[in-house]
């Protein structure tokens, strides 16, 4: 089995990213950015109801307006018509229609100028309504809440009666919005050689194939590229309705056509975390081991998608217990339709709201039967992969973190405003495998890497070229790395953290055969170095060209992570101000450690969001969702963002893992322990808002004197 | 930002002129109300344009730019959509995220909360116009090599942010940092770095603690 060069110059080394100047500068083009010859706006028209039937769809008018070049109807709405089904519009913000023009102010007016008539129908929108047997149907042929799928193990009932101590516990969380700064969207151009399309993804074979299936086009005659994008944290994989209705109006128009959703059309209709609503009952023995666990769980997942099986995707299932190990357990999930935007992968799906609720109840436990949370934790994370790890990341992460000194009785902390400190875990997969690549060794020296993945702003591109700047004994800066093509060899998509471990063994392997070859080729015993441009002017005209693949044994899986937080909550306006956050991770083999710690900043940065400002709202009397936007939907600011201070476990023996998602799953609860803490009483329901601590201090009420 | 001026040297915004009116009313309601009528009734004429497109032209990173825009159209979408000059991200088009930032006669404007004909006359300085690659300004190098940014569609807003804050506080603090980038968000959450790139650039240290230890030596 191959392995990874032991002494490197770049790999595992601090290094600036190679694509920082052209997006400092703004030189890089996003699919958002790039402007085909006669390129026209596109723009999508949405429902305006929470639930309707459509009755009448008249285009014509906005094919009148000065500028508009074509207008489509929305793939599904094209079917059902057809068909002569009924068009009936689920949730507010669905598409209907799709407009292009010569400007972006020619669409917003023909977008006005489409006239269809509805009839509005009875909507749910709040889980808690939708779940009650007499709510209005969001599927008229299946009750809004799904069979919940059930499984246990030994004696549950039995075995609470055998624990020393046991708590209940009701915990909640909300749906949460992906908002990655650049909207989903696409630039599509179909013309009769085939369809090119700048898509703003995570995965550009996904996309691929679903224009290719959706268009009924040959795979051939389908190229995607995404050279740069702005962010998609799991809800970025195929080409969505939106890139549909660019295709068909780039070939309606016969230009290309750009779609980019509004900052509106992303909150309501591309994705989003489901909600969880979780009852938990957990006991331990007198010895703190965990004996008895009970799980029901509810959430959303918006319209459809409501599937019941634990684990990932865009399923509302959570992972029960989570890390610890219990013997007796019995897990009751189910999903319930609200007429709202359906779910989709996020971030470590299913693994935020797991942790919130599993470390709550455990330091209510702990708390109960008067022991240290970590030590509690220590004794009952003994099963899950990465255990060991944790083990240790536990015991020294307390230790540089304080955590004796700072643990209080929960509430003892003097004044109004409160400190309290908190801790959680991980486990996470971040495995990865199947990705191809190539090298190019031009005879003037100079070395292209072409791989058919993509970088989300984790720095994919770079460790690209430090991988093969090491091999080739070259500087990076003389690599030139070509990603996000479909015409280059294949890679995955970018999700479950699985990008690092699949494309960097491929770039290895690749960059490794590369050598060999050119050695061979040159009759040069060591091309490396000093020797580089020597070797590759004895290839004579044509370059050399060598593929590569990924290869058993350079990259795993299973990384542990534990993080502690200090936070400080003013028990008068129910203000948490989170002070600092330690994070101990395993990442294995780290490729770059600048870009590694910034991923590590970014997860917890995006787990404050979670535990104390991000929610969507919908309202009950208009079905429609209340904060799409960015002054009502709250991201984290700078202002907001505590002292991070990161250890990493240095662990090269295990190859490469990605670490993009763990870092950012157990924050919210180490946060939501430490607020717990800090109060001596529990906040059960993310997000953290002062209206939530006042109300668990009892504070909520005017009091009129 | 409501300013206009006339070739003819008289210069008054329309809000000016009004404010003006308004606490001079009583003496204009007897001498001068013919006068104030007129003059008033020049300025609206004046600002009335479109609401077919009109042309105008704009001062961009030193270069001037003739375009043809309906009035309503936003600077930002005048520079994204008619023109090559992309780096300026349009990302909430509500003022709420920064990621338009641009310096309009040196003051930091979100871009999509002004109009294009608005911006005339100006000097218009976009994040193509601090620095490419290669000739970077002292800024984007910074956030080069602190790694302040990751997928960087936040990027340019968040470069033209700091780029203002160091021409009003060379030197400064943590907290102004803070500040000056409180109207800028990043979802990849890049902020620590962020203010580390912005202290570099003005020559203050801030080192991030970070730690690697071999898992061997864990006890």
């Amino acid at each position: 089995m191959p392995t990874w060069p032991e002494k490197n110059n770049y790999i595992s080394s601090h290094h600036a990213r190679i694509d920082g100047p052209l997006k400092v500068s703004g030189a890089a083009k996003y699919p958002s950015d790039v402007q085909p010859d006669g390129w026209l706006y596109g723009m999508v028209l949405r429902s305006k109801w929470a639930m309707a039937k459509l009755t009448k769809i008249n285009l014509d008018p906005a094919m009148k307006i000065p500028g508009i070049k074509a207008v489509v109807l929305a793939p599904a709405v094209e079917e059902r018509q057809k068909n002569g089904s009924d068009v009936t519009m689920r949730y507010y913000g669905e598409e209907i229609a799709g407009v292009a023009g010569t400007s972006k102010q020619a669409c917003l007016d023909a977008l006005k100028a489409i006239a269809i008539e509805a009839t509005e129908l009875p909507y749910v929108v709040r889980e808690e309504d939708a779940k009650e047997p007499d709510a209005p149907r969001v599927w008229a042929d299946t009750p809004n809440l799904s069979k919940p799928g059930e499984r246990s193990n030994g004696d549950v009932d039995k075995a609470f009666g055998e624990c020393a101590a046991v708590v209940e516990g009701f915990y909640t969380t909300p749906v949460q919005i992906h908002n990655p700064l650049e909207t989903h969207g696409n630039t599509v151009s179909w013309t009769d050689e085939g369809v090119t399309c700048w898509a703003s993804t995570q995965g550009i074979t996904s996309v691929h194939d679903g224009l290719s299936q959706s268009l009924k086009l040959p795979a051939s005659q389908v190229r995607v590229i995404s050279e740069f994008m702005g962010g998609g944290f799991g809800a970025k994989f195929g080409p969505g309705v939106e890139g549909i209705i660019a295709a068909q109006l780039s070939k309606a128009a016969k230009a290309p056509v750009r779609i980019m959703l509004t900052r509106f059309d992303q909150a309501l209709a591309v994705g989003n975390r489901p909600s969880s609503f979780q009852k938990i009952k957990l006991g331990a023995k007198e010895d703190g081991t965990l004996h008895a666990f009970d799980f029901d769980n509810y959430g959303t997942a918006g319209v459809g998608a409501s599937g019941s099986s634990e684990g990932g995707g865009s399923g509302v299932a959570l992972r029960a217990p989570y890390i610890y190990h219990v013997p007796n357990t019995r897990v009751k999930q189910a999903g319930v339709n609200v007429n709202a935007g359906s779910a989709r992968a996020f971030r470590a799906p299913s693994c935020p709201p797991s942790s919130f609720g599993m470390e709550s109840i455990m330091d209510d436990l702990a708390v109960k039967m008067g022991l240290d949370p970590v030590e509690f934790r220590i004794k009952n994370d003994t099963r899950t992969p990465g255990w060991e790890i944790r083990q240790k990341q536990y015991k020294l992460g307390a230790e540089k973190f304080g955590w004796k000194e700072k643990y209080k009785k929960p509430g003892s902390s003097p004044g109004v405003v409160k400190t309290g400190v908190g801790c959680a875990g991980s486990a996470w997969g971040g495995g990865g495998r199947g990705t191809r690549a190539e090298a190019e060794i031009h005879p003037d020296g100079s070395v292209e890497i072409r791989c058919g993945t993509q970088d989300l702003g984790t720095g994919t591109r770079t460790y690209i070229a430090l991988i093969a700047a090491d091999i080739f004994g070259l500087k990076p800066e003389q690599i030139t790395v070509r990603i996000g093509d479909t015409r280059f060899p294949p890679s995955g998509g970018s999700g479950g953290s699985s990008t690092s471990p699949s494309v960097s063994p491929a770039i290895l392997d690749t960059c490794r055969k590369a050598l060999e070859a050119l050695q061979q080729q040159t009759g040069v015993a060591d091309a490396r170095g000093d020797h580089w441009k020597a070797a590759c002017k004895k290839l004579g005209v044509n370059p050399l060209l060598t593929q590569g693949e990924w290869q058993e044994g350079l990259s795993s899986s299973n990384t542990g992570g534990v993080q502690f937080a200090e936070v400080d909550v003013d028990t008068e306006t129910g203000f948490v101000r989170v002070k600092k956050v330690l994070v101990v991770q395993d990442g294995g083999l780290i490729l770059n450690r600048l870009t590694c710690e910034s991923q590590l900043n970014g997860g917890v940065i995006m787990g404050m969001g979670y535990a104390l400002y991000e929610e969507r709202v919908m309202d009950k009397n208009s079905g429609v969702m209340l904060n799409p936007n960015f002054e009502t939907y709250k991201l984290t600011g700078l202002g907001d963002v505590p002292e991070i201070e990161i250890i990493l476990f240095d662990m090269p023996e295990r190859g490469v893992i990605g670490i993009g998602e763990p870092s950012t799953i157990p924050t919210a609860a180490a946060i939501a322990n430490a607020v717990a803490n800090a109060l001596g009483v529990r906040v059960n329901s993310l997000p953290m808002t002062p209206q939530r601590i006042l109300a668990a201090l009892g504070k909520d009420k005017l009091s009129v004197a | 930002m409501s300013e206009s001026s006339s070739k003819d040297g008289f210069s008054v915004s329309r809000r000016a002129f009004l404010k003006t009116f308004g606490t001079s009313a009583a003496v204009a309601a007897t001498a001068q109300v013919d006068a104030v009528a007129a003059e008033l009734e020049k300025a609206n004429q004046e600002k009335i344009v479109g609401p077919e497109a009109v042309p105008i032209t704009l001062k961009v990173n030193g270069k001037t730019i003739k375009l043809q825009v309906e009035p309503r159209v936003t600077l930002l979408d005048a520079l994204r959509n008619m023109t090559p000059l992309t780096g300026t991200k349009e990302v909430c088009d509500r003022a709420t995220c920064g990621a338009c930032s641009m310096l309009v006669d040196e003051k930091l404007v979100y871009s999509c909360s002004m109009l294009a004909i608005e911006a005339q006359g100006k000097k218009i300085t976009t994040v193509e116009g601090l620095g490419e690659p290669g000739k970077l300004s002292k800024v984007q190098e910074a956030f080069v090599e602190q790694d302040a940014l990751m997928c960087g569609y936040c990027t340019p807003g968040f470069v033209m942010s700091v780029t203002a804050l160091l021409k009003q506080h060379p030197k400064p603090t943590e907290a102004q940092v803070r500040h000056a980038c409180s109207g800028n968000l990043c979802r990849c959450g890049t902020y620590p770095r962020i203010l580390e790139a912005a202290l570099k650039a003005a020559g203050v240290a801030k080192i991030s603690k970070t730690e690697v230890i071999a898992y061997a030596d864990v006890a």
